[in-house]
């Protein structure tokens, strides 16, 4: 029973981490109804600028190598990288296409994802960099030592900054004049634009939001397994999610989160060896499609009613 | 006349330059390189050490007997389509289009299998690709060299018989294989439960799903089940999370022994402290204090032409093993010609003869400036693997150390499943295999 305890709370705390991803799709698809494809590439532009500013920031500024001081600061620049990167989307990708079908804006978002694939890499190369966030990645002493199961010291702590950022960014779209504006102008664009909400400056808010979300998405993620192109990869585990969760439901997606982890830890270790194993890839896919099945808006979703 | 004696002479000269351009001792080789996309870090690298050691020779020796080599890069980004693309490119380039291709990838290998026949072009394999091509009979233009995945899986287990005091100690224990769950991955499954039957161990497979970025359920596996080695056969990110979740699970890094993709700075540096003491095959050492690196530094990086921006890099186990390429790249030029015209470019039916008569002795290698740095080498028609040996290393937190002489793997055994698993695709294609005893 231990073990099973344990796959379960490894799913759940790694759950957290997918919902961290999950959740940039979710602000940006509430502003703008868009889905949007360049998420994993938008974790793997800010992971890499950080490391990046991270390597150069000593050199430029004479500050000690891996300094806290170097930490806040390649922070504060790569949050304004990640503006600068939301800013100009709104300004070259979106604004040309408001009132274009759905479909356009997503075909812009693929388009965007190679884009900032290329330039990142251009700009800080393509090798694979440590990150070192400062916590350690080792179980819960007490834990172990009492009930015999592993849980990580990391993922505590980067679930815990994952449910903090998720009930300030609740809170924020409930009780704010921009987080209302946010979902009149994600409910019909012309009718929010009609009534005097500004559509450029509400998109460019959330992008930048999106941007934050995926550098801390980015430095977690990142910290685990290196910062290297594989981070892109992180969008496909937010997917599932977002399918069981809603696209439109930030506590949705800590949710959705929660049982695709679990879900697909227990599958791996419990149904995997009658398969041939490695089933983790997709069977949050066949859970997700089921649930499509019996509520195809998601467990917190918005149910869409077409008046006749 | 003025005119008329202008264009004379514009003539005259641009077709001097067109017969000089066409005369050029040049040897092109086509790279279908990735330095962009998932496994864009890991080219960057191994294509960096072997452009550098091809530029090294060109400015040290002035070529090789005299005709410079050639390379155009065609990225691949990794993609079987993109490969096969690149192959199509490149191999009418040059004065005796592309001489060999090397994709640096099992997929683009498979997918111009056949093309290459058809076009009479070596594809060469080193270190990966479809392990059964070793039979020189059936596959004529591949070549697996230097080791495949069965020999190594084989040198593995030799390695941990020789750690637990003699291939008789293995009886009875448990070894646990972490694989990345595509073809590249299962390769070593038949290998291995035959060695398992031999030995009289265990072997535990447990695989992970591409990209292989969470683990947390096959570490907890491997917890429960207590295996005594754990051989990590990944690639990618795979490998830091795999060592990453070892950490947290508690299992000894020690005891993790990687395959040599899995061996690498890309793999252990992303991992940090949770890479300590971790154990990895190669077919070549990490390390810049080897002769042939220092060349390259004199000859090429002193001349600010070095091909990595990041200087650290030269030395690590990737750039090296591009070294490795350009070695035996350049040496099958050198072998073709001393047969077909020395100071002559290559064709690459020509070039094949060059491989299949190479021989990398302890004294060529010596002379190369490589001794201890890659395993001797000696092609033939029949065996196109030509050695079989690997190295460990260890990881000790900040660089790669050699904790073992060149480990050689089981060869009858390897050799035999090579030889019926060629016969079975022989049959299965309708070749009729070549008589080694026939060709010189």
């Amino acid at each position: 029973m231990g073990f099973f305890f344990e796959v379960l709370i490894g799913g759940l705390l790694s759950g957290v981490l997918y919902s961290l991803v999950a959740l940039g799709f979710v602000l940006i698809y509430k502003a703008s109804g868009v889905f949007n494809f360049a998420q994993g590439a938008m974790v793997f532009f800010a992971a890499l600028t950080f490391v990046g500013f991270m390597e150069v920031l000593p050199g430029w500024t004479g500050l000690e190598a891996g300094s806290r001081a170097v930490f806040w600061f390649a922070f504060v620049l790569s949050l304004g990288a990640m503006v600068v990167l939301g800013v100009l989307t709104e300004r070259v990708v979106l604004r040309p296409l408001v009132n274009q079908p759905h479909i356009t804006l997503f075909m812009a978002t693929i388009g965007l994802t190679f884009l900032i694939e290329g330039i990142v890499q251009a700009i800080w190369g393509s090798h694979v960099r440590g990150l070192d966030l400062g916590i350690t990645d080792e179980p819960i002493e007490w834990i172990l030592d009492s009930a015999d199961i592993i849980v990580s010291k990391f993922d505590v702590f980067a679930a815990t900054l994952a449910g903090v950022l998720v009930a300030s960014l609740a809170l924020f779209f409930q009780y704010t004049k921009v987080g209302r504006a946010l979902r009149a102008v994600a409910d019909d664009h012309q009718a929010a634009l009609s009534i005097g909400i500004p559509l450029q400056h509400i998109w460019a808010i959330v992008w930048s939001v999106a941007g934050f979300v995926a550098l801390v998405a980015g430095l977690i993620w990142g910290a685990r397994s290196g910062v290297q192109f594989a981070l892109t990869f992180t969008a496909l585990k937010a997917l599932p999610v977002l399918i069981l969760g809603g696209f439109t439901s930030v506590p949705g997606a800590i949710v959705g989160g929660l049982i695709i982890g679990a879900s697909e830890k227990l599958a791996e270790v419990y149904l995997g060896p009658f398969v041939g194993g490695g089933i983790e890839g997709w069977f949050p896919y066949v859970l997700a499609l089921l649930f499509l099945l019996v509520r195809p808006e998601g467990l917190f979703g918005e149910k869409h009613i077409d008046r006749v | 006349m003025k005119l008329k004696q202008t264009a004379l002479i514009g003539a005259t000269i641009a077709g001097l330059l067109a017969t000089g351009y066409a005369s050029a001792q040049e040897q092109f080789i086509g790279l279908a390189s990735y330095r962009v996309g998932p496994f864009g870090s890991n080219g960057a690298s191994l294509y960096g050490g072997w452009i550098d050691y091809m530029a090294m020779v060109n400015a040290r020796d002035g070529g090789v007997n005299g005709v410079k080599l050639t390379w155009e890069e065609c990225e691949t980004e990794y993609n079987n389509a993109r490969g096969v693309e690149c192959y199509e490119r490149l191999k009418n380039k040059g004065p005796t289009g592309n001489s060999v291709f090397q994709p640096l990838s099992t997929g683009i290998t498979y997918s111009v299998l056949d093309r290459v026949a058809q076009d009479k072009i070596p594809l060469v394999t080193i270190g990966y690709g479809r392990t059964d091509a070793a039979d020189g009979s059936v596959f004529p233009w591949v070549f697996p060299m230097i080791t495949t995945y069965w020999s190594q899986a084989s040198a593995i287990v030799n390695y941990i018989g020789s750690k637990e005091g003699g291939m008789d100690k293995l009886k009875g224990k448990k070894i646990g294989l972490l694989f990345h769950d595509s073809a590249y991955g299962k390769e070593s499954h038949a290998i291995l439960d035959k060695l398992a039957e031999k030995h009289g161990f265990e072997v535990q497979k447990i695989a992970v799903a591409n990209p292989g970025n969470e683990q947390q359920a096959q570490w907890l596996q491997i917890r429960q089940a207590k295996p005594d080695y754990v051989i990590l056969w990944g690639w990618g990110v795979m490998n830091a999370t795999a060592l990453r979740t070892a950490a947290r699970t508690g299992y000894s890094r020690d005891k993790i022994i990687g395959v040599w993709w899995s061996g690498s700075e890309e793999d252990t540096i992303p991992a940090g402290d949770a890479a300590k003491g971790y154990v990895a095959a190669g077919f070549n050492v990490a390390g810049a204090n080897y002769p042939v690196i220092k060349d390259i530094q004199t000859n090429v990086y002193a001349k600010n032409a070095g091909n990595l921006e990041d200087k650290n890099r030269i030395g690590s186990v990737l750039y090296n093993r591009g070294v490795v390429h350009g070695i035996i790249t350049v040496e099958a030029i050198r072998k073709a010609q001393e047969k077909y015209g020395k100071g002559k470019p290559m064709t690459g039916e020509q070039m094949r003869w060059g491989f299949e008569n190479l021989d990398l002795d302890s004294k060529r290698l010596a002379a190369l400036g490589a001794t201890g740095f890659m395993p001797d080498l000696k092609i033939s028609c029949a065996d196109h693997e030509g050695g079989g040996k690997v190295k460990f290393q260890q990881w000790d937190g900040a660089q790669w150390k050699v904790v073992s002489d060149w480990v050689e793997s089981d060869r009858p055994l390897v050799r035999g499943m090579i030889e019926e698993s060629a016969a079975a695709y022989a049959k299965e294609k309708g070749i009729t295999p070549r008589d080694c005893s026939k060709e010189m």
